[in-house]
């Protein structure tokens, strides 16, 4: 017997009760809507928050108090936050240490004690500004470029001066037509002359970078108080095939610099591009492995239904089932037939649960300035499931169908 | 005894001679088992039937006239005894030998039709050509060609419940020869029909012998039983006569 005739018949009989198969698909298409809608999510965002994440420049890593590790709890947690701040002069100390390695090495520190505003004449720009002190190497280690005016010098740092680089969104608001350069700010109720304007660099999960206002970090330490901030430092290797020699120079010249004894263990953290994008991998695996675990249960639920439809459907039709026979359909005859209406449920719901979940999770992504994907491998996989389902679930009823007795099932009624 | 019927139509009659033997069967019996009790729906038939017969099989309800053409047509096996088609013993065979045999050798006509409702004429007809594994140009063809032959070559694409009683009992003809069977077997094919409705299908019966069919038909009502060439009459589960009316 010929495939396409089954499969013709598949959609005949199903077609019959087009309300009873559509609701039976449904389970189908929810389970494989929630594995495909995360799965392309999570896919579509990768990209862009490699892209995001990969804010320090190239070769770089970055030293700090706190890990990127996000969450932590109980005493690991506590231990960090014992450590002592990065001072100002440890950092430094260590750049004199990396000085025959490198040159690059920025230093930074972010406003921490709240909303800050910057005023300029009657104009402000939203409470929400990251403030900040750096270096002259902060363009290097960020991979910003400067507009307009100049980027910081080693004299504006030394000698801790009353200078500002602002971002676009920072000029759009306090200067929407004029030039900011020589014009005072207001930060915090301290004034700051403006030198550059940095390059505009676009938003990032849907959040602006261009909204901020660096000044030199000596200047906004004796500013806001040195003693409460920890420094960030960003070091740049001079190549790739230098760059882990240079991570085990700079450990080193950390341990010196915080006066570590040989048997303590390190008391700041280090990390790279690749160590924020393994963070976030963690997080996108954790992600996954819900959604898997939550269609798995919708699918098991699904296979369930569609199993008790079919076992419905055969007893409905066993009259059919005996005309079948009567005119010579063979037992394989009608275990495929049943078994491929089962399978043809799962797989159009699985189909219609791919689309959706597609057209979900790239929603979801674009949503969040992530660009379009389709998850062929997930899809395949889909589709391979719930091809096994419409077979696991069908099987029985589809046996249980094929072993009717002929005489008996014509004269069912 | 009941004396042996006249023919309807003594001028119109052919009789062809009987050909080579189709089925034979020896000393068939069918008992079912109702819990405690045994019925026995035949006591142990024997019964010869060439190609070219046209015979009828007649009784009272209940004498086992269906659970013998079941046997015949493959649908069912006999408790114990022999049954041979076209000279194969199928008293034994499985299920799926049976399903071929009765696909290809044996054209099987209800009372009640069962027809697939949601099917037109035509895929009806076509329905023992696809377990065939007949491609579907061929299939549509012949199909076709079968329901011409029966009279309803303007019917082919009307579901079942579209057509009439009469009309249904010739898609289920049609579905039964479309596969040229050796034999075609008839379970009271009148049954659910008018009289009048009824004779046109005798009739369309008396075209197929004439065709060169081998029809073998279970009724209980004699005016059908007259257009058979040969009638066997049981009772209880046993043949009571077997007379040859031509
Ligand atoms: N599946 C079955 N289970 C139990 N008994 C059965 C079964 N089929 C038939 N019988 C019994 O076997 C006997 C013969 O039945 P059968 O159907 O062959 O009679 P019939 O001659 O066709 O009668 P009718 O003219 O009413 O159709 C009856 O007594 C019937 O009750
Ligand atoms: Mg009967």
């Amino acid at each position: 017997m010929l495939f396409s005739e089954i499969l013709r018949m598949a959609f005949l009989s199903l077609g019959v009760n087009k309300l009873r198969s559509f609701l039976t698909m449904s389970g189908i298409t929810i389970g494989v809507f929630s594995v495909i809608g995360v799965m392309t999510t999570v896919s579509a965002m990768r990209g862009s928050i490699e892209t995001g994440l990969s804010f320090l420049g190239v070769n770089m890593f970055q030293i700090g108090k706190y890990p990127t590790g996000m969450h932590m709890s109980g005493d690991a947690r506590r231990r960090i936050e014992m450590r002592r701040n990065i001072t100002l002069a440890q950092a430094e100390r260590y750049r004199k240490l990396m000085e025959d390695v490198t040159e690059v090495v920025c230093l930074k520190v972010f406003y921490r004690d709240g909303a800050v505003q910057a005023t300029y004449a009657n104009r402000k720009t939203e409470p929400g500004l990251s403030f900040g002190g750096t270096n002259e190497f902060f363009l290097l280690a960020n991979q910003f470029s400067i507009d307009a005016g100049r980027n910081f010098t080693a004299e504006d740092v030394d000698l801790a001066r009353p200078v500002a680089i602002i971002g676009q969104e920072v000029l759009k608001k306090l200067f929407p037509s004029e030039s900011p350069l020589g014009k005072m700010i207001k930060i915090g109720g301290r004034a700051y002359t403006v030198v550059g304007t940095f390059a505009e660099k676009g938003t990032s999960f849907g959040q602006t970078q261009d909204d901020f206002v660096m000044v030199p970090i000596t200047r906004f330490l004796s500013d806001y108080g040195a003693a409460r901030y920890t420094v960030n430092i960003a070091t740049q290797a001079p190549s790739q095939a230098l760059y882990n020699e240079t991570v085990d120079r700079a450990i080193t010249a950390m341990r010196i610099v915080r006066s570590l004894k040989a048997d303590e263990e390190n008391d700041f953290e280090l990390y790279s591009n690749d160590s924020l994008i393994a963070a976030f991998a963690k997080v996108a695996d954790a992600v996954r492995a819900g959604a898997l675990v939550i269609s798995g249960i919708a699918l098991l639920a699904a296979s369930i239904g569609i199993m008790n439809i079919m076992l419905v459907s055969v007893t409905e039709r066993t009259k059919e089932i005996g005309v079948r026979k009567s005119i010579g359909a063979r037992r394989v005859s009608i275990l495929t037939q049943f078994l491929i209406e089962a399978v043809v449920l799962s797989l159009t719901g699985g189909v219609v649960g791919i689309l959706l979940g597609v057209v979900a999770g790239n929603g979801l992504a674009l949503w969040m300035n992530a660009s379009v994907v389709f998850p062929w491998d997930w899809a395949a996989i889909g589709l391979f499931i719930c091809t096994a389902i419409g077979v696991g679930a069908g099987l029985y009823p589809a046996m249980k169908a094929a072993a009717l007795d002929p005489i008996e099932s014509l004269r069912y009624e | 005894m009941i004396p042996p019927v006249a023919p309807a139509d003594a001028r119109r009659r052919t009789v062809r001679p009987p050909g080579a033997l189709v089925i034979k069967i020896e000393g068939v019996t069918k008992l079912y088992k109702m819990g405690s009790e045994t019925i026995h729906a035949l006591r142990g038939v024997n019964l010869e039937i060439y190609r070219n017969e046209y015979l009828a099989i007649m009784g009272p309800s209940g004498s086992g006239k269906s659970t013998l053409m079941n046997m015949l047509g493959c649908l069912d096996t006999p408790t114990a005894g022999r049954y041979d088609f076209n000279g194969k013993n199928v008293a034994h065979m499985v299920d799926d030998e049976l399903a071929e045999i009765r696909n290809r050798e044996i054209g099987f006509v209800f009372q009640t039709f069962n027809l697939l409702p949601r099917s037109d004429a035509l895929h009806n007809v076509e329905l023992p050509l696809i377990y065939a594994g007949i491609p579907a140009h061929a299939r549509h063809e012949k199909a076709l060609a079968a329901l011409r032959n029966v009279g309803l070559g303007d019917r082919v694409h009307h579901r079942p419940n579209e057509l009439s009683g009469g009309q249904r009992q010739r898609v289920a003809i049609a579905r039964a020869l479309v596969n040229h069977p050796s034999i075609l077997l008839a379970d009271e094919p009148t049954g659910n029909l008018d009289s009048k409705t009824g004779e046109e299908i005798m009739g369309l019966f008396e075209q197929l012998y004439d065709q060169g069919h081998t029809i073998i038909v279970v009724t209980h009502e004699e005016d059908i039983a007259r257009h058979a060439r040969r009638i066997v009459r049981l009772r209880d589960g046993l043949i009571e006569s077997d007379t040859t009316v031509a």
